[in-house]
């Protein structure tokens, strides 16, 4: 079976002409309906996908008492999240788990669809990763001084500082508070990235060493496949606990 | 100095990085190994930290690896 999936692979490398490896190509945005400025892209045709794959899911998984296959996934996608919320927000788990679970199945099926060869990975650009996460932070903030009023600001003075260390302590409070869309964002946007350019590069690999030694190579990139699933959910997970965080610094200013 | 020359030797550097992101990557799996086996009993419900870890070590290395590649392809 090796062999044949080696052979499809080197079957189709002409096609990219002279240079095999081009991780950057499939990220390549381009229009499938043009309209204008409201055109349809690949990137927002697979964030469509994700969004009705969520909702297919959710949707058609049966509720019975003995749980069949897809309804064992959606529960334990909500339950996961569930558990999440419960444990970081304690009282405001309510209130906010509709939003964080929203943003983890969207972030997990983006991630995960793009893993599907010829597919295009929504998250793997930083516009859709930092517009996310600007959606998070900036809601975040105006919740903490609705909730707070300015006592919200106390988030920058940790207690229990001596005072000729707090100037500093607070400029760096300051900036890693306004560091944290970009670093949500660019955490995201290069692991998505970074692991199909990882793919690509290795996948070029293979086809140079061809049918007669490309099999050994093939095996290992079933296991770096596996690995890029593991930082598909991984990275789901991440933002969606640190949303979760930032919403807890805005209800507790006080720890 | 000739520009792709310079370009190779940049994406080099650059993939320096994940020699960083290993040692993290080892330091937190390691350090979890050792915490569990003193105290197997409170080991599984700090795995969502131990993922949490390594996630955060892994993107520092992979920005380097995307810098890298972006040099070279991009």
């Amino acid at each position: 079976m090796a062999t044949s999936t080696t052979e499809a692979v080197a079957g189709a490398a002409p096609e990219h002409g002279e240079k095999i490896i081009d991780p950057i190509h499939q990220f390549q945005i381009h229009k499938i309906i043009d309209l204008g400025p409201f055109s349809l892209t690949n990137s927002g045709l697979w964030a469509i996908i994700a969004v009705v794959c969520v909702t297919l899911l959710f949707l058609l998984a049966p509720k019975q008492l003995i749980p069949s296959r897809l309804q064992s996934a959606a529960e334990s996608i909500y339950e996961f999240i569930h558990n999440m919320t419960e444990e970081v927000l304690h009282e405001n788990a309510r209130t906010y788990f509709p939003f964080v679970l929203t943003l983890f199945t969207f972030i997990l099926f983006c991630n995960v669809l793009g893993l599907i060869p010829y597919s295009f990975t929504v998250t793997s650009h930083i516009i859709v990763t930092l517009a996310l996460a600007l959606v998070v932070f900036i809601g975040a903030t105006i919740i903490g001084f609705i909730r707070n009023g300015f006592g919200y600001l106390k988030l920058f003075v940790p207690s229990g500082v001596p005072i000729y260390l707090l100037p500093l302590v607070v400029i760096i409070e300051i900036v890693s508070y306004f560091i944290r869309p970009m670093s949500l964002s660019i955490r995201l946007f290069a692991n998505m990235m970074a692991g199909h350019m990882m793919l690509k590069v290795m996948g070029g690999f293979v086809v140079m060493l061809g049918v007669a030694a490309g099999w050994l190579p093939l095996i290992a990139m079933v296991g770096l496949y596996g690995l890029e699933l593991l930082v598909a959910a991984l990275q789901a997970y991440v933002f969606a606990l640190l949303t979760c965080m930032y919403l807890s610094d805005a209800m507790h200013v006080d720890h | 100095m000739e520009v792709d020359a310079a370009k190779m030797i940049g994406a080099g550097i650059a993939a320096v990085a994940l020699g960083g992101a290993g040692i993290g990557i080892g330091h937190i799996f390691g350090n979890y190994l050792a915490g569990a086996l003193r105290n197997p009993a409170a080991a599984a419900g700090q795995r969502g930290t131990l993922f949490l870890g390594f996630a955060f070590a892994e993107a520092t290395g992979l920005i380097g690896f995307a810098v890298a590649m972006l040099i070279l392809y991009g």
